[in-house]
């Protein structure tokens, strides 16, 4: 199988990547076309017998980054988002539509460290190689993802309670 | 960091719930602005395998305007100068005795011409290599001021038609992206200075798609 060939096999993990990081599925489909009209424009730069996927996901990292740069000149991408001005939710199940929500309000850069390892199932190094920063600032931004996802959903102190989940 | 059991049993709660959420994206049909590579090609066998595999990739999906999550940008629409171009195919392509107003004859003083009133150098693509001959062109008003407009069609009388216009903002570039008006199937794109809409009637989306390539190819050569 050729580059091209394994390209178009992961079209599908880099939808699902957009869509859990840019959330609707306009503006994640027209990060995945920005990412592969880059791709292939780059094709020559990607290493042979390097990990296709992780070349993708940085590609795709670079493009979000510039849009988030269009998007909010002079923005620091490390800049608190607002919190949910829902109060705490009177219930220990946690919804996945609040979860989607949740997700959505997580720092940009947070948010990818997170999908990278949870869902993508990345180690902290893949993770680091793809996003192009320190191992240990995989692990702190993982951590202060959870952090906020933790607040966010169930209002309650770290670790207080476990998280469940409903269908 | 902290690998109590409890946090790997909390981070297993959260993948699960993760896949639960994004998983069924891995199950949707890919759109077509998706399957359309609109790079140059760096080799004809990748340019030919892509458009195969382009073909295979799955059923046609209709492009369904939901958003998982309240959209944070709008859904493109499509542009105006799209309509038009459906509008044109139309109007003109079912025309007997005078669908160009300049034949294909005079390709040269055409070309000539169209890229005089655009403002900008126009070509007509040989579409040959896919079974289409030139049978003219014409100039149109566009809302951006004058269209290029040319026919090709098979030796079967089957006619397609490019619409070429100026576009405003200029450096831009987009992929092939997939309208239809009214019976007319359209794809078009925009490459730096101008924007192209190519419109059939009759042809598959697939089959138009294969016609778009080989016109992309020929003026990005």
């Amino acid at each position: 199988m050729d580059d091209a060939e394994s390209i178009v096999e992961l079209i599908p993990r880099l939808r699902r990547y957009a869509r859990a990081l840019a959330g609707d599925r306009a503006a994640a489909d027209d990060l995945v076309q920005d990412t592969l009209e880059r791709a292939w424009a780059k094709l020559h730069l990607y290493r042979r017998g390097t990990d296709l996927r992780a070349w993708l996901f940085t590609v795709m990292h670079n493009v979000y980054v510039n849009q988030l740069r269009a998007a909010r000149p002079g923005v620091q991408l490390d800049e608190e988002m607002p919190e949910l001005s829902q109060p705490a939710r009177e219930t220990d199940a946690l919804e996945l539509r609040d979860l989607d929500l949740a997700i959505g309000r997580l720092p940009p850069e947070q948010r990818e460290v997170l999908l990278l390892v949870v869902l993508e199932d990345m180690s902290y190094e893949e993770a680091a190689g793809t996003l192009g920063i320190p191992i240990g600032t995989v692990m702190s931004r993982l951590a202060r993802a959870r952090e906020k996802l933790r607040t966010m959903l169930s209002g309650l102190p770290p670790g207080g309670k476990q998280l469940k989940i409903v269908r | 960091m902290d690998n109590a059991p409890q946090e790997d049993l909390e981070l297993k709660a959260l993948s699960q719930a993760l896949h639960q959420l994004y998983d069924p994206v891995l199950e949707e049909p890919l759109p077509g602005r998706l399957r359309a590579r609109r790079q140059r090609w760096r080799a004809p066998a990748i340019a030919a395998g892509w458009v195969i595999l382009g073909l295979c990739a799955g059923t046609i999906a209709g492009w369904q305007l939901h958003a998982s999550r309240p959209a944070s940008a709008p859904q493109a629409e499509v542009p105006g100068f799209v309509k038009r171009a459906a509008v044109a195919h139309a109007t003109y392509s079912p025309e007997v005795r005078h669908p160009v107003e300049v034949g294909a004859d005079q390709e040269q003083h055409l070309v000539a011409w169209l890229s005089k009133r655009l403002g900008a150098p126009v070509r007509a693509p040989k579409l040959e290599a896919v079974g289409y001959s030139l049978v003219g062109g014409r100039l149109l008003p566009g809302d951006n001021g004058p269209v290029a407009h040319f026919m090709y069609q098979t030796a079967q009388g089957r006619r397609i038609t490019l619409y070429v216009r100026t576009e405003a903002a200029e450096n831009r570039e987009t992929a092939f992206r997939f309208a239809a008006e009214g019976n007319v199937k359209v794809f078009y794109w925009i490459d730096r200075k101008l924007g192209y809409a190519l419109s059939s009637a009759d042809l598959s989306r697939d089959d138009l798609l294969s016609v778009a390539d080989a016109v992309y190819r020929q003026l990005n050569p």
